[in-house]
């Protein structure tokens, strides 16, 4: 299967193993990812005001360009990048006269037609079937707790699953051979944005996911977003209350090592080392 | 602050025409408050913040509330009533910043902090804390 992939900017820095492993991951499965040659940001937040169209434009301009590229479908790994380009996507198609304001405004591009949907890579995979995966190395003996955030679930017309009762991440960890355990926080805000000058806040969440997901025995927390990774993994060193280390996977490093593609991993930007407890269980080459 | 625009309009119309949400919807069920994922380090709770727009009090512009909102959507998927408490938040964000007060300085960011924080936290930082 081809599709459009949508990069953004995490990940092609902070974010970068996420994007390695996803892309090793996509060709071992049968994934085409066609990087788009040419995108820009998606403006990370979907803008909530009635009379703004102005931070309307930058999603919609990458949506024109993967209508160029002749497809009616691109996929994003970054949630933040998913919630942005699919709600400003929903915006223009279900108001004519926005869309209309903005095709005229935009004069040095095509005009968007609205026949483009966003589709988050783990739908992707989903439609596949999660037990169509080729898993070599299962990964038995790991307890994992998937960490859903905000942006894949919310508000309820982009959610990639039941918003309330998602279960998306925890079948495709389970059908890799992990057990995953429930707790109450997998669809609690990390805090977000605060991190660059309010980093109490982030620390607050941080604490109650981490210490809540700790509880019910997760040696690991399993998610998508560049961002909450960031925040559940380099907040740790933050930490006022004390909290044993905890490992934050990309759930594309963990679909990497069950489908033995050891080397697209690479583990230098987390700020907690998954390696030992990935070694202790078996799980690296 | 009270930004200029109060001289030509009330609180609830801007907020209403900004958010485009019906703000007298809202039934005092305390569910936006009790789900609130920063709830507890707010000044003024969410369901308050809604019944301070109602009542035309300026003054929930001052409040630390509206900064401490991240737009995650949790009010907004179990509101009742369906307002959306997020949007209402954003519409009293723009009433402060489109005076030019911005809410962080952007030349107190630390080298180090610069150095490790992702791109998508400093870009939505400065997209929901500048004008």
């Amino acid at each position: 299967m081809k599709i459009p992939y949508y990069p953004g900017c995490t990940l092609k820095t902070t974010a970068k193993p996420f994007e390695d492993t996803t892309k090793a991951v996509s060709e071992a499965v049968g994934i085409e990812l066609i990087e788009m040659p040419r995108w820009n940001c998606c403006g990370t937040v979907y803008s909530l005001a009635s009379d703004d169209l102005m931070h309307q434009l930058a999603p919609i301009r990458n949506l024109i360009r993967v209508q160029d590229m002749g497809y009616d479908r691109v996929t994003t790994l970054c949630s933040m990048c998913y919630n942005t380009l699919e709600q400003a996507n929903q915006l223009v198609k279900s108001d004519p006269e926005k869309l209309e304001k903005m095709n005229s405004f935009m004069d040095q591009e095509e005009d968007y037609t609205g026949g483009v949907t966003v589709v988050h890579y783990l739908t992707v995979l989903k439609e596949m079937g999660f037990d169509s995966l080729p898993v070599k190395n299962p990964l038995k003996g790991l307890t994992v707790v998937p960490y859903y955030g905000c942006l894949l679930l919310r508000p309820e017309e982009i959610s990639i699953d039941n918003p309330e009762r998602p279960t998306v991440m925890a079948e495709l960890l389970t059908s890799l051979g992990a057990t995953v355990v429930d707790y109450p926080y997998k669809l609690e805000c990390c805090g977000s944005y605060h991190t660059v000058n309010h980093k109490e806040v982030v620390c607050e969440k941080t604490y109650h996911i981490l210490s809540s997901a700790r509880k019910r025995g997760a040696e690991a927390v399993v998610l998508s977003c560049p961002l909450c990774e960031f925040n559940l993994d380099f907040r740790q060193k933050d930490l006022e209350q004390e909290l044993a280390p905890m490992p934050i996977l990309y759930f594309s490093q963990l679909l990497a090592i069950s489908l033995g593609l050891f080397d697209a991993l690479e583990f230098d930007q987390h700020y907690v080392d998954p390696k030992p407890l990935l070694k202790e269980k078996g799980l690296l080459r | 602050m009270i930004p200029k625009i109060s001289k030509e309009t009330t609180l609830l119309e801007k907020a209403e025409e900004l958010s485009g949400e019906k703000i007298f919807s809202c039934h005092k069920c305390g569910k936006c408050s009790a789900g609130c994922p920063v709830g507890t380090l707010m000044d003024v709770r969410p369901h308050q913040v809604i019944e301070l727009v109602q009542a035309n009090d300026w003054n929930v512009l001052e409040s630390k509330t509206i900064w401490l909102c991240a737009s995650c959507f949790q009010c907004a998927t179990r509101c009742p009533k369906d307002v959306d408490l997020t949007r209402v938040m954003e519409a009293l964000r723009l009433l402060v910043l489109r005076e030019n007060v911005d809410h962080i300085r952007i030349s107190e960011i630390s080298k180090e902090d610069l150095k490790e924080l992702p791109p998508v936290a400093l870009v939505s930082n400065f997209r929901k804390y500048t004008g």
